[in-house]
């Protein structure tokens, strides 16, 4: 199908550039190696889109990290208005950015914010945005074919965005990997103004209050994780999880179902409409391995399925499988792993996690 | 106050099976449920309905009662949904369904569905607040919200976790925004749309007035030409810039995992053998923190 007219001279591949407290969200440099590849396939130029208050608080630090991962230019927009984020300066402004610059793909992170700014974007521009995507590549024709988990994440989809530009597409955090740092001298940046004043907004920002971090585990950063479905049979199985979790360091998590169950929490939720991980060695015990857990899982370095269920689909990405229930191996695992410490690790290590019960 | 409600209707995901062969959906059989993340936002309407009323009843002699209007777009069957909204007490229930609606995506949707506000605004006032639940849990693309604040030109407010305070003579609302590491505080102005963010609050069982009410309610139904708009080319399969071209099912790692023997070993066996496995295996873990955290 042809592109209509007014789209021909949209060319360039953009990737907005997440800033937390003036640092580069780290999804935002998964999506600069992601886009660097788009955009060599399509023989265009990388962008980064830095939006922030004016010095100090944005602009210096983000601006090497968008070059240093790949970008050839970086667009600049610095106003006291973008201090926090808030919707409208910020789709204002790269709503403007777009349609001045024309790029032909822009990709944010399926953050929060990212969320937040895409829809507000695309609807502005009328275009077209798939979200959450896990796979982004470049079609014969020159059109991106972003790929998504549908159906509750039991099968996967490729969606094209026809007859508008920018295609428009959100990945979460941890989906696509991390591309190396280079050390290369800042390009070329252009500014743009945002024409708004304060009055023009809406929303105020009165304060913030930060979680306790003990309570929110950082399953994305884990190096281990134990994950469980609804394989381990009851509620009280959380117990042999959560002890080996702890005995080999690592985070607990766990599938939809168990959330749903209200035995574990969102937070601990992995898959689709949870957290991506990405782990060196991830334990799934007791789950099946549906679509919505396995895009969340699979960029673990090594996984161990256990289940009982010898057909469970879990066992077609899965390095290695047992066969076994797994509230009988679990306590048995903790066991053998804790005999390969030294005596005191070990000692403190019982103890942690009678403490834990 | 006039609160409006955006819901859908979506098969329960959980009991959703694909056909091993086919690598179809298996349809059949499956259970339709409300939305589950709009249920928070029903929860929510209600509520702030239901404060209002009191605050109405000691000040004024004559109360006009909050109303809270639900409104989904979807095929006739939806207005189930809708009847159960109604039994959960919201006051009055709009279905916004036509075949030329058919195929919509995230941006089509949320033109029809802004389309349906503005019109449910001409007939029983404009409303004040609009709420969605975050995002569907058929599509999970928490675009469609947004969606329609930008299209209605409303300021949107995702991820909300509560609305602590409304001020009606100054039109603005007080809300926390669930953010990824803490608690957002803002003040905005009504008209707002707002989307609710989960789990923070449980669905009320509704009264039997309620369910009395819901069973005679008569549902508005509304197609393309109630809805008075003449971009028809904005609605369904041709207001959709995006289209679906392939759905597949995942394909299996080329390396089938290796399957580790259990038949006729005790667990400890079989551990000790796992262990030995991932340690030879994954030599980073070497230096796996291996309980040196204090996990």
């Amino acid at each position: 199908m042809k592109l209509p007219t007014q789209f021909q001279d949209h060319r360039h591949v953009w990737v907005y550039i997440e800033l937390e407290e003036s640092q580069v969200n780290p999804v935002s440099i998964e999506l600069l190696g992601e886009g660097r590849k788009l955009a060599d396939k399509l023989g265009a130029q990388l962008a980064g889109v830095v939006m922030g208050p004016p010095k100090g608080g944005g602009g210096g630090p983000a601006l090497e990290e968008a070059f240093a991962y790949g970008a050839d230019l970086v667009y600049l927009v610095e106003s006291q208005l973008l201090t926090n984020y808030r919707n409208e300066p910020y789709t204002k402004a790269l709503t403007d950015l777009v349609t001045i610059h024309k790029p032909e793909i822009l990709l944010l992170g399926a953050t929060t914010l990212g969320r937040d700014l895409a829809g507000s974007v695309a609807t502005s521009l009328k275009t077209g945005l798939t979200a959450d995507c896990t796979e982004l590549n470049i079609d014969s024709d020159g059109s991106l074919a972003a790929t998504r988990p549908t159906f509750g994440g039991s099968l996967l989809c490729t969606i094209y965005t026809l007859n508008s530009r920018p295609q428009m597409a959100t990945v979460r955090p941890r989906v696509m990997s991390m591309p190396e740092r280079q050390t290369k001298p800042v390009g070329r940046i252009i500014r743009h103004e945002l024409t708004m004043v304060e009055e023009e907004i809406a929303t105020k920002v009165i304060g913030f209050l930060a979680d306790n971090r003990s309570d929110r585990p950082d399953l994305a950063k884990a190096d281990v994780v134990v994950g469980c479905g609804l394989g381990i049979g009851a509620a009280i199985n959380l117990k042999h999880v959560g002890a080996l979790a702890r005995t080999i360091g690592g985070e607990m998590g766990c599938t939809r179902p168990l959330v749903q169950k209200g035995w574990a929490s969102s937070f601990r939720q992995i898959g689709q409409t949870g957290v991506t991980i990405r782990p060196k060695l991830y334990i799934a015990a007791g789950i099946s391995g549906a679509v919505q857990h396995r895009v969340g899982a699979e960029g673990a370095d090594l996984i161990i399925a256990i289940n009982n269920d010898p057909h469970a689909p879990i066992f077609d990405f899965a390095h290695v499988g047992v066969v076994a229930d797994a509230h009988r191996l679990l306590p048995a695992l903790t066991k053998a792993f804790s005999r390969l410490m030294p005596f005191r690790e070990r000692q403190l290590c019982e103890l942690r996690v009678k403490a834990y019960e | 106050m006039h609160i409006v409600v955006c819901i859908k209707q979506v098969p329960d995901s959980s009991q959703i099976r694909v056909h091993p062969v086919t690598n179809t959906i298996m349809r059949q059989g499956v259970p339709t449920i409300i939305n589950p993340y709009d249920l928070f936002a029903l929860e929510e309407a209600l509520r702030l309905r239901d404060r209002f009323a009191l605050e109405e009843k000691r000040w004024l002699r004559n109360p006009s009662r909050g109303k809270v209007t639900v409104v989904t777009m979807g095929p006739p069957m939806a207005a189930q949904a809708l009847r159960k909204a109604l039994t959960y007490g919201a006051d009055r229930a709009v279905l916004v369904t036509d075949r030329r609606f058919a195929g919509s995506d995230t941006l089509a949707t949320s033109f029809a569905l802004a389309c349906a506000i503005a019109k449910i605004g001409e007939r029983f006032g404009p409303p004040d607040i609009i709420f969605t639940g975050k995002q569907t849990i058929d599509g999970d693309t928490a675009q469609v919200g947004p969606g329609i604040a930008k299209r209605l030109n409303i300021q949107q407010l995702t991820y909300i976790k509560k609305v602590t305070r409304i001020d009606h003579l100054r039109r603005s609302v007080d809300v926390e925004r669930c953010l990824e590491g803490g608690t957002q505080f803002i003040e905005s102005k009504m008209p707002c749309l707002v989307t609710m963010a989960d789990g923070l609050n449980t669905i009320r069982r509704g009264s039997i007035e309620d369910s009395l009410r819901a069973a005679r309610c008569s549902i508005l139904t509304w197609g393309v030409a109630d809805l008075g708009v003449r971009e028809v080319d904005k609605f369904g399969l041709k207001g959709s810039p995006t289209v679906v071209k392939r759905v597949f099912a995942p394909t299996p790692r080329a390396q089938k995992s290796v399957q580790l023997e259990t038949a006729s070993k005790t667990v400890g066996h079989v551990a000790d053998e796992l262990v030995a496995w991932i340690s030879s295996h994954q030599p980073k873990l070497a230096d796996m923190p291996l309980s040196k955290s204090g996990a």
